[in-house]
């Protein structure tokens, strides 16, 4: 997969408002046909990378890198349709382009929202709206699928079928697939790669194959275990309010180091990672709201 | 048929609807109703300008809109004040701006009250040709943005990533929005254009299905209500743009009463 052409590339990128980088040194490639995976806490910048990558903002330093005459597909984390606006699902569907009707057909029954074709997307609850929104970004058929938080609001067995749809829709597609987990700790099991972002990468890679662990499965059953993977990622440094950090063994210096594995999600209260990653979910992440 | 004064206003009047409709329901969509004031209040400085240069009024009352329209996009980016009160310090302080320069000109002798409410009676062929000019301009230019501004309209991040470049869209739709103030103003004043802006599009919402059939309906219903307003204001001899306004706040109210069965019927379903 390696010698195929990047959809986009991040080098180094950056973005900076009022004096305060959000995210930095980003180093980031999506190739077709590879899912790529952001984690990390509120406020940690996914969603500004995933829009950096999509070129709704320009890096302030590094550079962003796309294929000429990529075709995207987007879910965004929140989009607020407003009440004065009669927009059908239908409608909604072609927003950025027409979308034929086999596609579309095709689309709405994958995602198991036939039946609200002529639904007005304001009375839709999150979990039918965040179906809509894939459902509009697949039929597309794009290069470059990115997806901020795709669950979100959706019940667990539909997020195992949307996980399940998302992957075929990558073999189908060839499609590279840029996603931002609502999770801390769990990701998509077909993910090829997992980047976790703190303001800056703490550590990437594959999900590790704790899916398959007895543990596990008794918790989430046998069938989640083809969806769905726990990324596990010890912390071993913690970022002071002061910008400098403090490693395991107590040392403390200005920066941390690529060596250094990932560290504790908050700098001044420091938490058991379970504990944030409940409150990831509820507090529906104010994550990247830059620009 | 021309000829004929008050088929002149008619004509003129159900002009200036047909393209306040749709560019209205852009203007209720993104709740941008205060920036539509913001522009017609700076059209009293366009028409102080235009004595003082003295040039054509409709061109001066654009340049200053369009003028207008462009600082607040600046102004947004930069972000140091919110929407409103950017909005709010554009108006009126054009607004005061053309009052005080008007009256500096003291060898001009024009009627305030004409420009502030419209006169629409007074309407020639040469304005009859401006409106329907400038207004096919307006609807084949929205007619080509339609998509993109739509989409921008949704959700501007969506339509930038995808490729729907939204600035552009939105750029655009600022200048077709200074171009009908500056061919509404005769019809209704300044003061009371946003109006024919929103109302109508606002009695459409009830009944459209979708966003390209509220824009029809709303053209529709500017029209009804000009029609209306203007047979009322030769009934009772009141003054015609403030009575196209009365008739297009009764058609909505009327809406209100007809759709009650419809939002009734939408509350019960977004209850279960």
């Amino acid at each position: 997969m390696k010698e195929l052409t990047p959809l986009v590339s991040l080098s180094s990128a950056g973005i900076e408002r009022a004096g305060r980088w959000l995210v930095r040194n980003v180093d980031l490639t999506v190739r077709p046909g590879e899912i790529v995976t952001l984690i990390g806490p509120n406020g940690s910048g996914k969603s500004t990378t995933a829009k950096m990558a999509l070129g709704v903002l320009r890096p302030d330093e590094g550079a962003v890198e796309r294929k000429s005459k990529l075709r995207v597909g987007y879910v965004p984390q929140k989009v607020a349709v407003d009440w004065t606006l009669p927009l059908t699902v239908e409608r909604f569907m072609h927003l950025t382009g027409r979308i034929p009707v086999a596609e579309l057909d095709n689309a709405l029954a994958r995602t198991n929202i036939s039946h609200l074709r002529q639904a007005e997307v304001r009375v839709l609850s999150g979990g039918e709206f965040q179906r809509a929104m894939l459902a509009r970004a697949i039929a597309r058929k794009p290069d470059l699928l990115v997806l901020d938080e795709p669950v979100q609001g959706v019940d667990y067995s539909g997020e195992i079928a949307l996980y399940e749809l998302i992957g075929s829709i990558r073999q189908e597609l060839g499609c590279g697939i840029l996603m931002i987990s609502h999770d801390l700790h769990v990701v998509m099991a077909a993910t090829d790669q997992v980047v976790c972002l703190n303001g800056h990468v703490c550590c990437q890679g594959a999900p590790t194959t704790v899916a398959a662990s007895p543990e596990y499965q008794r918790l989430f059953g046998t069938h989640s275990a083809s969806a769905i993977a726990v990324y596990e990622h010890h912390h071993d440094h913690t970022h002071l309010p002061d910008g400098r950090v403090r490693h395991a063994d107590g040392s403390i210096t200005e920066h941390c180091h690529h060596e250094d594995g990932h560290h504790d999600h908050d700098s001044d209260h420091q938490k058991d990672p379970e504990v944030m990653a409940g409150e990831e979910k509820t507090e529906k992440g104010q994550a990247g709201h830059a620009g | 048929m021309l000829d004929d004064f008050f088929v002149r206003a008619l004509v003129a009047g159900v002009g200036v609807a047909v393209v306040a409709g749709p560019l209205g329901c852009f203007i209720v969509w993104r709740r941008l109703a205060y920036f539509g004031d913001t522009l017609s209040h700076a059209a009293l400085l366009g028409v102080a300008m235009a004595f003082l240069l003295e040039m054509n009024i409709t061109l001066a009352v654009f340049i200053v809109s369009a003028v207008v329209s462009v600082t607040l996009l600046l102004l947004q980016r930069r972000a140091t004040l919110s929407s409103d009160s950017l909005l709010g310090l554009l108006a009126h302080s054009s607004l005061a701006l053309g009052l005080v320069v008007l009256a500096f000109m003291t060898w001009v002798r024009i009627d305030l009250m004409g420009f502030l409410f419209g006169d629409i009676l007074a309407v020639s062929k040469p304005d009859i040709a401006v409106i329907y000019g400038g207004g096919a301009l307006i609807l084949l230019v929205l007619a080509l943005i339609w998509n993109r501004l739509f989409a921008a309209t949704v959700n501007r991040e969506l339509a930038e990533a995808e490729g729907m470049n939204p600035d552009g869209a939105n750029l655009v739709f600022m200048l077709l929005m200074a171009t009908v103030i500056a061919i509404a103003m005769k019809i209704v004043g300044v003061l009371l254009i946003t109006a024919m802006l929103i109302i109508p599009a606002a009695t459409a919402r009830r009944f459209a299905q979708g966003p390209e059939q509220m824009a029809v309906l709303a053209a529709v219903i500017g029209a009804l209500s000009v029609t209306g307003g203007l047979y009322g204001s030769l009934q009772w001899d009141t003054p015609s743009g403030p009575t196209i306004v009365v008739a297009a706040l009764a058609l909505f109210l009327l809406s209100l009463s007809g759709a009650a069965a419809r939002i009734a019927r939408f509350t019960t379903k977004q209850g279960e």
